[in-house]
C-alpha cells in the first residue's frame, strides 16, 4: 500500500512529499478585494488519495479551478510532473492528464450515457470536421472507444443505462457517469469536486470503492469532500484549507487533533475574520 | 372563395424561392443553435455576405457564377471568423448581441451611398448571373394540374433543392460523427467538454463558420433566383424568419429546418391569400380589415400559430419530446 509513502512526511502545511506529482507555490487568487486562495506551498503525492477539506468558503473549489485551468491565477506558479501549468487553458491541462469533475454534476443531459462516455476519449480522429465526413477514417477507433466505454460502464454499474439520456439518470448515477467519463480521458491525476454530494448512502459505498480502485490502478486522486466519514475512509493524506490558505496537512488521525483545524471548523477566529471583510451595504 | 388559387399559391410557396433560401439559412442556424447552442441572431449578415460577395464578383469584376459563389462563401467564412474571435470565449448572449449588430452594420454599409458604386446602394445590384438561367437545360414547364411551374422555376428548384439536399447530407454526416458529438456536448455544457480536453472555443468557431457558410449559400441562391440583390432583404426579421422555420421544424434534427422552412412559407402564403380572398368575397368586412392590412395580419396569424406550437409541441415537428422534457432538470 502506498500509505507508506507518507511515513516520513511531516504533518505540517507545505511539507515535501516523497514522490510529488503536483506542486503549488505562492498561488494567489483574488476576486476584487477578497482573497479566495492564498497557498504558500503544497505538494501532492503521486498514486495516493489526497482529501481536501475545509469549511464552506475555504477556497477548495477555487483551488481546483486554478490548478485545472478553469480560473486564472492572480499570482503564483504550479507544476504538474515538473511542468509549469499556470496560464495553460483548461482543455490542454486535461490533455496533459489532469482531469477534473464538478461539484454540480455536469452530465450532458441530451446525450446518451454511452455518448457521454465516448466524448471523454482523447485524440479522436473523427473530431476533425473534415475527417468526420469519412467514416472509414474513424470507424475502427470509434469501436475501440465504445468497447472501452462499455467496460467502464459495466464497472460503474451503468451498462444497463447505456442508451438512456444522461438527463434521465438519478443524481448519484450522474456522479458515477461523470467519474467514468473522466476516466475515458486517461488521466494521471483526477480531481473530484465533492464526489459524494447528493449521493444516497448505498451508492456512496460503491463510489468509495471506485475511488479506491483508481488508486490501485496507479492514478492520483485529489478530492474535495465535506463528509468526514468519507474522508476518513478513503484518504491517505488530508489537506485542510480555511480562508484560502492551507492550515494543516496530515493523516486523518493527526488532523483530528490539530487545534487550527478545530478552530477553523468551530469558528474561534470567527469575529476577527469578519472584521477584515468590509461589508458596506451602501456599495451594493 | 377561390380555393384552387389558395392551394396553388400555398403549394408553390412551399417549394420555390423563399422556401429554398430559408431552408439553407435555417440549416446553418441548426448547426449554430440546434447542435452547438450558439445564438446567432445575425444569420441575415451571413446571407448578405454570400449574396453581395457573389453579386459584386459577377457585376463588378465579371466573374462567372461558380468562382463568384465561392467568393461569397469565403466572405461569410471571414465574417464568422472575425465575429467569433472576440465573442466565442465569452458567454453565449454576447454572440447574440454582436451578431445582430454585425448583420445590421453589413446591411447599412451595403445600403450606404458611400459605396454605392460597388454595392449599388439602396437599389442593390441588378443583372446578376444571367448565365444561371441561360444555362437552363429544362426546355418546358411542368403542369401538375393544381400547380404548375415555368421552366425557369423548375431550373431554380432543381439547383436550389439540390444544394439543400447536399447541405442536409453534409449535416447528417457531420452530426453523427465524433465531431458532431463534441458540438452537441458543447450545447449541453461547455465546461464539461473543456474538462475532457477539447478546445471548445475552436469547435464553436468551426460551427459558426460552417453554419454561416450554409447561410451564405441561402443568400447566393436568393441572388441567383431574382438576378438581383437589395440590402433590405437582409434586415433583422430575415434572421428571425429563419429561426422560426428552424423551431417550427425542430432544432437539432437534420430535416427540421428544411420542412420548417417549407411550412413557414406555406403558412404565410396560405393566410395571405385566404385573407385576401375572404376580403374580396366580403367574408371579412372592410371596416375590420382591407387587402393592404392582410399583408401584415398574415404575420400576426403566423406568429400566433408559432406560439401555439411552442405550447403544444415544444420540440417542433421533428423534435424529440423526450429531449425537451430533460430541460426541466
Amino acid at each position: 500500500m502506498t500509505t507508506d509513502a507518507f511515513d516520513q512526511v511531516e504533518p505540517r502545511p507545505g511539507s515535501p512529499k516523497r514522490d510529488t506529482i503536483l506542486s503549488v507555490d505562492g498561488l494567489v487568487r483574488r476576486f476584487g478585494g477578497i482573497t479566495a486562495v492564498d497557498v504558500d506551498h503544497l505538494e501532492i503525492q503521486a498514486n495516493a488519495i489526497t482529501g481536501l477539506i475545509g469549511p464552506n468558503g475555504a477556497g477548495k473549489t477555487t483551488f481546483f479551478n486554478l490548478i485545472t485551468g478553469f480560473d486564472e491565477v492572480t499570482a503564483g506558479t504550479f507544476q504538474f510532473k515538473g511542468e509549469p501549468l499556470e496560464g495553460v487553458p483548461a482543455y490542454k491541462v486535461a490533455r496533459k492528464g489532469l482531469v477534473r469533475t464538478f461539484q454540480l454534476t455536469k452530465a450532458l443531459s441530451k446525450l446518451s450515457v454511452i455518448e457521454n462516455m465516448k466524448l471523454g476519449a482523447v485524440g479522436q480522429t473523427g473530431e476533425n470536421p473534415f475527417k468526420a465526413l469519412v467514416r472509414p477514417l474513424w470507424g475502427s477507433q470509434e469501436r475501440e472507444i465504445e468497447a472501452r466505454a462499455d467496460e467502464l460502464l459495466k464497472r460503474f454499474k451503468l451498462y444497463e443505462k447505456r442508451d438512456d439520456y444522461a438527463g434521465e439518470l438519478s443524481g448519484g448515477q450522474r456522479k458515477l457517469l461523470e467519474m467514468a467519463r473522466a476516466l475515458m480521458a486517461d488521466p494521471e491525476v483526477i480531481c473530484l469536486d465533492e464526489p459524494m454530494a447528493g449521493v444516497n448512502p448505498a451508492l456512496t459505498q460503491s463510489l468509495l470503492q471506485h475511488v479506491k480502485e483508481l488508486k490501485d490502478e496507479g492514478l492520483t486522486v485529489v478530492f474535495v469532500e465535506h463528509d468526514m466519514d468519507v474522508v476518513r475512509d478513503i484518504s491517505d493524506w488530508v489537506v485542510v484549507m480555511a480562508e484560502g490558505s492551507i492550515i494543516a496537512e496530515g493523516t486523518h488521525a493527526s488532523i483530528g487533533k490539530n487545534q487550527a483545524v478545530i478552530d477553523a471548523y468551530l469558528g474561534t477566529a470567527h469575529e476577527i475574520d469578519l472584521g477584515t471583510i468590509e461589508l458596506d451595504p451602501e456599495k451594493h | 372563395m377561390n380555393w384552387s388559387i389558395i392551394i396553388e399559391s400555398t403549394l408553390e410557396a412551399m417549394v420555390t424561392k423563399n422556401a429554398v433560401v430559408f431552408a439553407l439559412a435555417a440549416i446553418g442556424l441548426n448547426i449554430h443553435y440546434g447542435y452547438t447552442g450558439l445564438l446567432n441572431f445575425g444569420q441575415a449578415g451571413f446571407m448578405a455576405a454570400g449574396a453581395y460577395g457573389t453579386g459584386i464578383a459577377i457585376t463588378q469584376w465579371g466573374w462567372t457564377i461558380g468562382p463568384a459563389a465561392v467568393f461569397g462563401i469565403v466572405l461569410s467564412v471571414l465574417l464568422a471568423f472575425f465575429l467569433g474571435l472576440p465573442t466565442l470565449r465569452l458567454r453565449a448572449d454576447y454572440l447574440a448581441i454582436v451578431t445582430i449588430a454585425a448583420a445590421e452594420i453589413i446591411r447599412r454599409i451595403v445600403k450606404s451611398t458611400q459605396y454605392s458604386e460597388v454595392t449599388g446602394g439602396s437599389g442593390g445590384l441588378n443583372g446578376i448571373g444571367r448565365g444561371f438561367y441561360d444555362n437552363n437545360p429544362i426546355d418546358s414547364g411542368l403542369d401538375l394540374g393544381i400547380v404548375s411551374f415555368s421552366e425557369r422555376e423548375l431550373w431554380f428548384m432543381v439547383v436550389g433543392w439540390g444544394v439543400v439536399v447536399l447541405c442536409m447530407v453534409l449535416t447528417y454526416l457531420l452530426v453523427r460523427s465524433p465531431w458532431g458529438r463534441v458540438l452537441k456536448a458543447i450545447r449541453e455544457d461547455e465546461d464539461a467538454v473543456r474538462s475532457l480536453g477539447k478546445n471548445v472555443t475552436w469547435y464553436k468557431m468551426q460551427s459558426l463558420i460552417l453554419g454561416g457558410a450554409f447561410g451564405a449559400l441561402g443568400g447566393i441562391m436568393l441572388t441567383l433566383e431574382q438576378q438581383s440583390v437589395q440590402p433590405d432583404q437582409f434586415f433583422t426579421p430575415t434572421t428571425f424568419f429563419a429561426f422560426t422555420a428552424l423551431i417550427l421544424g425542430g432544432a437539432g434534427r437534420v430535416f427540421g429546418p428544411v420542412v420548417g422552412s417549407m411550412l413557414f412559407w406555406g403558412i404565410i402564403q396560405f393566410t395571405d391569400v385566404s385573407l385576401r380572398q375572404a376580403i374580396a368575397n366580403d367574408y371579412i368586412p372592410t371596416w375590420l380589415m382591407d387587402g393592404v392590412q392582410a399583408g401584415q395580419v398574415r404575420f400576426i396569424i403566423a406568429g400566433g400559430l408559432l406560439a401555439a406550437l411552442m405550447i403544444f409541441r415544444q420540440q417542433g415537428l421533428f423534435g424529440n419530446k423526450r429531449e425537451v422534457a430533460l430541460d426541466d432538470h
